[in-house]
């Protein structure tokens, strides 16, 4: 009984040895059901980042386990969340492509105490919910309330119609949108909810059409409904040069601009990534990419993965591998780099990211329809947490 | 004296229920999945008692587990944190909704019982979707924690998760098994056996019908309850279309109509999605799939049922 | 008011038409096969990759995602479903969502997860405009199209020997039988044309609302509301169903946009409580 127990403790020691040679990171994800593109373009780019960087910081390899959520499920999410901590053991939990389930997981981090990198849920009282958590996608407030207020004035429109689905974040898109659009002297003439699984837009652009609005803001979820969208606006004959199509980027994501065709052209979008950026590092990531997701090109939810691993990368370089979640997520604060979409930041107090939003319009470039950036507005901070800021103090 | 017969314990099952006590021990760090294969176990079990028992194929059984989850999580937001009493409000909740329906549903059969009681579901689901301001809607409840009960943390590690879901289960299924060798109980599965012929005989069958429609739809309740107190979750995805399929996948594959089915559906599918998914967490499903028609093809009615069939054999 | 009018029933129509060739397996064999969009999905894949990959025109490519799609469930027929006809509708209904599992994650393998488009012809694209009206050139062929299937359908099943034969061997197999007919060639003919019209109707369905691997689940429910109502049995039945749903559907995004997803699920509850055995359902 004794050696048992003696030769229990030995191997024990031997495997928590082992293990503090290696970072494990615990990533639930929606692999499965309507989102699981999103988190396979995620994934792709955390694994191109290992790809390009090597998989050993610090001295320690990093090790991914990832989990299938299966769809917005905030109690599979924490339960994953916990068997990763409880269960596999890892230091730092990432990933999480959907709102609730990240929203859920927080609180896994705030009371297991575990770092914790949100790649892409965009709703922005997400990092609220844990003090060891950062974020390094989107916020929408700061893509949307920067396009509203930027359409009233640069944009130089006065009316806008606006189109979103009915869930989360096309409510505070729709929200951030208007006020911020309202804010900056524009007026806004109407506006209409899709339900969520809607294939057919024909109805609800023929009511946008009988308005006759200077400009119609869509936000719809990427997947089918863009291309839907589009062709429905060509079908009503819908000229972009009379009204206005102001979009999100999901939008005019690659599928969709396939999808839609020549109808996509003139439409005016807000966003903080595009894979046919010409910059030196963006073109460098794709070719990697394309040789980790055999030939696919990388997407937002790309972005979000491949820089969520930089920021840890960079962190654990500065605690020199230490997984303490106050270390890391102090490393984090403040942490400022160049990614393939350009100059980005964590915010030293709100933990958010903080990143260039680009104004592009769909173009045609040697005979294939291109996001081309016209105008930009430098390092915006999420405006909601900024608000959240000042009305603690 | 027939009917205490059937209601004495067989060894089997007294083996089974403690074996329920052994992931306490053997398995520590597998206690939240525990006690959500605990809480699915019960929805099947509720599910049981319509499909299995009573003949009525429901796919909008998540309508009630929904609601009686939404219930717990508004009370422990806007009212108060102690999940005993928002448990039996939850549970009563989804009764009374159950209660309301059923005037609807029993009166249907076939094709058209089905895609009703999908229909509800469905209704159910993009109500509590366009209701967001109540609801949360997509993003499901927020702001609300329940800390524990009587005196037990829910922490990550799930103890007291897995033992409050696994005493509702139990006090559950002691409540079932009486349903089910009691006079209603056999008049059920006359009802189910030839819809007709029992007016004949003097049992008011849609009565009866709704009777059951509206326990079952009790239990659901609690199973959902019980999963937002464990948890301090709750979403749209509690009311869904796929959760309403996933149980019904879940009891037949265990066999209806068995009492265990469900309970042994639920442990078996929910293991095998979790190790599965461990091993391959892109492709899981197709796994699953392949044991979904391999139970289909060798074992007709279910586990439970093939098991039966191969013990009447062997005998 | 007058064009709005026009547009929406115009637009009900060509949304409806898409459902029509994915009810015969499950409104004339009796058989739960929740796998019908599964078979969809192959009829689309296959054109997909035609048309993508090796440059076909999207027209040809039709044929071959019916015949590959009524391949693919001949197949399944024979090896599994034959073996289930006299199984409990929940024992079909576990076998069938057990192979959907398995054709969602075999397709998420060779095609990846990602969104897929088709290049459909010039002439399909566009629409011609009446004043306020416009009339997309792609709806225009779906409605053509499809009640030509659905002419087809119906003279082949009610005019037809073979359509007889088959109509004999689903109503009563014993008798059928008795008279010489070849039950098991029946029922695995309609199998394959049921699964080879899901493929055509996933083939033609692309255009209008993309393609991924989830697809074999996403639109299992809007068939199963088309059989609900059209009632089981009746194809022509299918159709109206079909055309009610897609126009209640169009007017009710238009009039009550507020209602949104509520509409199609109000209709089909009171549809099936005003009648339960469909609109044209026999048993």
């Amino acid at each position: 009984m004794k050696k048992l127990v003696l030769a229990t403790a030995v191997l024990a020691a031997a495997s928590a040895a082992q293990a503090q040679q290696t970072v494990k990171i615990g990533m639930p994800l929606t692999l499965s059901g309507q989102f699981a593109d999103a988190a396979n373009q995620m994934l792709n780019g955390v694994k191109t980042y290992m790809k390009m960087h090597g998989d050993t910081v610090a001295g320690k390899k990093i090790e991914i386990i990832t989990k299938d959520v299966g769809g917005p499920a905030p109690d599979v999410a924490k339960r994953l969340s916990q068997e990763l901590v409880v269960r596999d053991g890892v230091d730092i939990l990432a990933g999480y492509v959907l709102t609730p389930n990240a929203m859920a997981a927080g609180d896994v981090s705030a009371e297991a105490k575990k770092f914790m990198v949100v790649m892409n849920a965009a709703t922005s009282v997400v990092i609220t919910k844990s003090p060891y958590m950062i974020r390094t996608s989107v916020t929408l407030p700061q893509v949307m309330e920067t396009f509203g207020t930027w359409a009233a004035t640069k944009g130089g429109l006065k009316q806008v119609y606006t189109m979103v689905t009915d869930y989360g974040p096309g409510i505070d898109a729709e929200g951030a949108f208007q006020s911020a659009f309202k804010a900056a002297g524009g007026n806004v003439v109407g506006s209409v909810r899709f339900p969520v699984a809607n294939p057919d837009f024909s109805a609800f652009v023929q009511r946008a059409k009988d308005v006759s609005p200077q400009s119609i803001f869509i936000f719809i979820p990427g997947g089918a409904q863009p291309a839907a969208l589009g062709k429905a606006m060509a079908e009503r004959g819908i000229d972009k040069n009379i009204t206005r199509v102001l979009g999100s980027g999901e939008t005019t994501a690659e599928a969709a601009l396939k999808s839609m065709g020549d109808n996509a052209l003139g439409i005016i979008t807000a966003w903080h990534y595009d894979y046919m950026s010409k910059a030196p590092l963006n073109v460098q990531f794709v070719n990697a990419y394309h040789q980790v997701a055999g030939g696919r090109n990388p997407d937002f939810f790309s972005i979000g993965g491949y820089d969520g691993m930089h920021a840890i990368y960079e962190a654990l370089k500065k605690t020199r591998g230490n997984t303490d979640a106050q270390a890391l997520v102090d490393a984090a604060k403040g942490l400022r780099w160049e990614s393939p979409r350009g100059p980005m930041m964590i915010d030293p107090e709100t933990r958010d990211v903080v990143q260039n939003v680009y104004l592009r319009k769909v173009e045609k470039v040697n005979g294939e329809l291109v996001n081309v950036p016209f105008d930009m507005v430098p390092m915006v901070k999420d405006p909601a947490g900024e608000r959240r800021k000042q009305g603690k103090k | 004296m027939h009917f205490q017969g059937l209601t004495r314990w067989r060894p089997l099952e007294v083996v089974f229920w403690l074996c329920t006590l052994l992931p306490f021990v053997l398995t520590p760090s597998y206690l939240s999945l525990a006690s959500q294969i605990a809480i699915t176990a019960l929805f099947a079990l509720s599910l049981d008692l319509i499909l299995g028992y009573a003949g009525i194929v429901s796919l909008g059984h998540a309508a009630f587990f929904g609601f009686g989850a939404y219930t717990a999580g508004l009370i422990a937001k806007h009212y108060w944190t102690e999940p005993l009493s928002a448990l039996l409000i939850a549970g009563l909740s989804a009764g009374i909704l159950g209660y309301a329906l059923s005037h609807i549903v029993v009166r249907f059969r076939h094709l058209a019982l089905i895609m009703l009681t999908m229909g509800f579901g469905l209704l159910l689901a993009e109500a509590a979707n366009s209701a967001h301001a109540i609801t949360g809607g997509a993003d499901g409840l927020q702001g609300f924690r329940v800390p524990g009960v009587l005196g037990f943390r829910f922490d990550m590690f799930g103890r007291t998760a897995y033992a409050f879901a696994l005493a509702v289960l139990f006090l559950c299924f002691l409540i079932c098994r009486r349903i089910i060798h009691s006079p209603f109980g056999l008049a059920l599965r006359g009802i189910r056996e030839n819809a007709t012929r029992m007016p004949a005989i003097g049992a008011p069958s849609q009565a009866h019908l709704r009777k059951a429609y509206t326990i079952a739809a009790v239990m659901a309740g609690l199973a959902g309850a019980v999963l937002t107190q464990t948890t301090s979750t709750v979403s749209l995805e509690t009311l869904s279309f796929g959760r309403s399929a996933d149980v019904l996948v879940i009891l037949i594959l265990g066999g209806a109509g068995r009492l265990y089915g469900g309970i042994l559906g639920a442990v078996i599918y929910m293991v095998a999605r979790d190790q599965f998914s461990g091993v391959s967490p892109q492709y899981w499903y197709f796994w699953i799939g392949l044991v979904l028609v391999a139970v289909v093809m060798f074992l007709p009615n279910g586990i439970l049922g093939g098991l039966n069939a191969f013990y009447k054999k062997a005998q | 008011m007058l064009s709005s009018a026009a547009g929406v029933l115009f637009d009900g129509f060509a949304y409806g038409m898409l459902s029509v060739g994915l009810s015969v397996t499950l409104g004339m064999m009796n058989f739960v096969n929740l796998a019908h969009c599964s078979f969809a999905m192959v009829g689309a894949y296959a054109t997909m990759t035609l048309v993508g990959n090796w440059g076909w025109p999207f027209l040809a490519t039709l044929p071959v995602a019916f015949i590959d799609a009524a391949v693919v469930a001949l197949i399944l027929e024979r090896i599994f479903f034959r073996r289930l006809y006299r199984a409990s509708d929940l024992d079909q209904c576990l076998l069938t969502i057990g192979i959907v599992f398995i054709s969602i994650a075999a397709y998420a393998w060779f095609y990846t997860t990602e969104q897929q488009s088709v290049r459909i012809p010039d002439w399909l694209q566009g629409s011609w405009h009446a004043g306020a009206l416009a009339f997309a050139h792609y709806r225009v062929f779906l409605i053509v199209f499809g009640l030509a299937i659905t002419a087809l359908l119906i003279f082949g099943i009610e005019r037809t020997r073979w359509g007889a034969q088959v109509r004999a061997a689903v109503d009563n197999q014993r008798m059928a039988r008795g008279l010489g007919i070849d039950v098991d060639r029946a029922f695995m003919f309609t199998f394959a044309l049921g699964g080879g019209l899901a493929g055509l109707g996933g083939a033609l369905s692309i255009q209008m609302v993309g393609l991924d691997p989830t697809f074999a689940l996403t639109y299992l429910v809007y068939v199963l509301i088309v059989v609900a109502i059209g009632g089981l049995g009746s194809i022509g039945g299918s159709f109206v169903a079909a055309i009610v749903l897609g126009i209640s559907d169009m007017a009710g995004k238009y009039y009550f946009p507020w209602l949104g997803a509520f509409l199609i699920y109000l209709v089909m509850v009171g549809l099936l409580m005003w009648r339960p055995l469909g609109l044209f359902g026999k048993r």
